[in-house]
């Protein structure tokens, strides 16, 4: 049943100490106050496009949920998992999981926001563009991922099969986004993050803030959660190990 | 198989999975219950998909790639599932395991016998979808053929991974198009495209783009998920 070729004797906490009592969680707090803050700037002191009018201000939310699910989060998962399988560390388990949750809800918002700023911009609420696919695949990734881990009792075991599953997706998305690139592609190009948006910002100073605000609020609220649902499953670790000896 | 004796050693990966896969397809062809089951699949589905369509409204070349491909991924699954399915009756993994072949020469095997399952079933699929759609029968076929073959390594190679992944959880065969499906977009996606080039009269050349994507998807994956395998079964 439990493992006997791998035991691990590194003094890595194996089974968790039960975490102490939480008490406020600071972290969190300051993260949905500075998303409160920058929901407010981005409403009542940002400038609303000349184009696109008040549906641009999606942009604040959007980007920076892509930011920290795709690209964070996702990243976290494909790293966490593939060491998982070299050091077998328990705490990268829970990292990648955490990310994984974590990261199914940014691009969920991501998924969201995107089509409501389509139907608006483009006149229609999906396309079946280069990015948009790869983040609706990028998705469906994540979702059976979680999926797999519930399949899975022993803990062991679950680590290890979702690592592989893990591991192989970072090799995967390359591919689907190559796949799908030959489609022609609709969406905007990245206007924040390019090399040339140090020298010649495109985005209008206020908006530039705003959306520096929005960043920044939206990833500590990212890593605000992902320190909440690692806790948790340093929690659920602990529980499972006084429950079964 | 003969019993073996203690002295006896490993006669090399590619004879291994060699092995492995002859027993798999001897199973396979004494049973006959994927096999069948995945013909009847294909043949009712090109069936199915016929009634389903307006003649008049989309040509038969518009429709068939797509009638093509769907097939292909769903009775490729089907033929996935009883891959490892075979091995947890009176827990034969656990010899599979103990015996000195190595793991990655077991991965090998099992794909290969996946391979051939894949093709097999293409084999009858590919002549119903040309009789029952009508599609003129020229050299663009061949190209066809191809692509069904650089399609069904890559789609072997990662269904035999997650079939294991599958095998070791509770929901089995229902995560199994969970999991693999994902994987199978960058394979379905340049195979279709490519196919409905050839099957238009276009030139190869036309369609190259495509088959470089489909070829590295094949190197890549067949690569790392023989690396992977052991991870799954590891105990």
């Amino acid at each position: 049943m439990t493992s006997v070729s791998n035991v691990d004797t590194r003094p890595h906490p194996r089974v968790a100490a039960p975490p102490t009592a939480a008490g406020f969680d600071w972290f969190l707090a300051l993260a949905l106050v500075a998303c409160g803050a920058a929901v407010v700037r981005a409403l009542f002191f940002t400038p609303a496009d000349a184009m696109l009018g008040d549906v641009q201000k999606l942009f604040y939310v959007h980007v920076p949920a892509a930011i920290a699910g795709l690209y964070i989060g996702c990243g976290l998962l494909a790293v966490c998992s593939l060491v998982y399988l070299w050091v077998k560390d328990d705490r990268l388990d829970r990292l990648a999981e955490s990310s994984a949750e974590v990261s199914l809800l940014c691009m969920t918002v991501v998924l969201t926001t995107g089509p409501i700023w389509g139907r608006s911009s483009w006149g229609t609420w999906w396309v079946w563009d280069a990015r948009l696919t790869s983040t609706l695949f990028l998705w469906f990734l994540v979702l059976s991922y979680l999926v797999l881990r519930g399949a899975v009792e022993q803990p062991e075991t679950r680590a290890r099969l979702s690592a592989v599953m893990g591991s192989l997706a970072a090799l995967l998305v390359p591919f689907i986004h190559l796949t799908v690139y030959l489609f022609r592609s609709q969406h905007p190009s990245p206007i924040v993050i390019r090399p040339e948006a140090l020298t010649s910002p495109s985005l209008p100073p206020e908006m530039a803030a705003t959306f520096g605000l929005s960043a920044t609020a939206f990833i500590l609220l990212f890593f605000a959660m992902l320190r909440l649902r690692y806790r948790l499953a340093t929690a659920t670790a602990a529980r499972n190990a006084m429950e079964h000896g | 198989m003969s019993a073996t004796p203690l002295s006896y050693r490993s006669p090399g990966f590619v004879a291994d999975a060699w092995r492995l896969a002859k027993k798999d397809l001897l199973i396979e062809f004494r049973t006959r219950s994927a096999f069948l089951a995945a013909c009847v699949f294909a043949l009712l589905s090109v069936a199915i998909f016929r009634f389903t369509w307006d003649a008049t409204a989309v040509p038969a070349m518009d429709l068939a790639p797509a009638v093509l491909w769907v097939i292909f991924t769903f009775s490729g699954l089907l033929g996935l599932n009883r891959s490892f399915a075979v091995e947890q009756a009176d827990r034969a993994m656990d010899a599979l395991l103990a015996s000195p072949m190595s793991r990655e020469a077991v991965f090998a095997g099992k794909a290969l016998a996946n391979l051939v399952f894949v093709v097999a079933v293409q084999a009858l699929a590919l002549p119903a979808l040309a009789l029952f759609f009508g599609l003129p029968v020229g050299s663009g076929w061949w190209g066809v053929v191809a692509i069904v073959l650089l399609a069904a390594i890559g789609l072997s190679a990662v269904g035999t991974l997650f079939a294991a992944v599958a095998s070791n959880t509770r929901l089995a065969e229902m995560l199994l198009p969970m999991l693999a499906l994902p994987f199978f977009v960058p394979l379905i996606i340049p195979a279709a495209q490519a196919s409905v080039i050839l099957l238009n009269g276009r030139p190869m050349a036309d369609a190259a783009n495509w088959l470089k994507i489909l070829l590295a998807f094949d190197i890549v994956f067949t690569a790392a998920c023989t690396v992977a395998f052991p991870y799954t079964l590891e105990e």
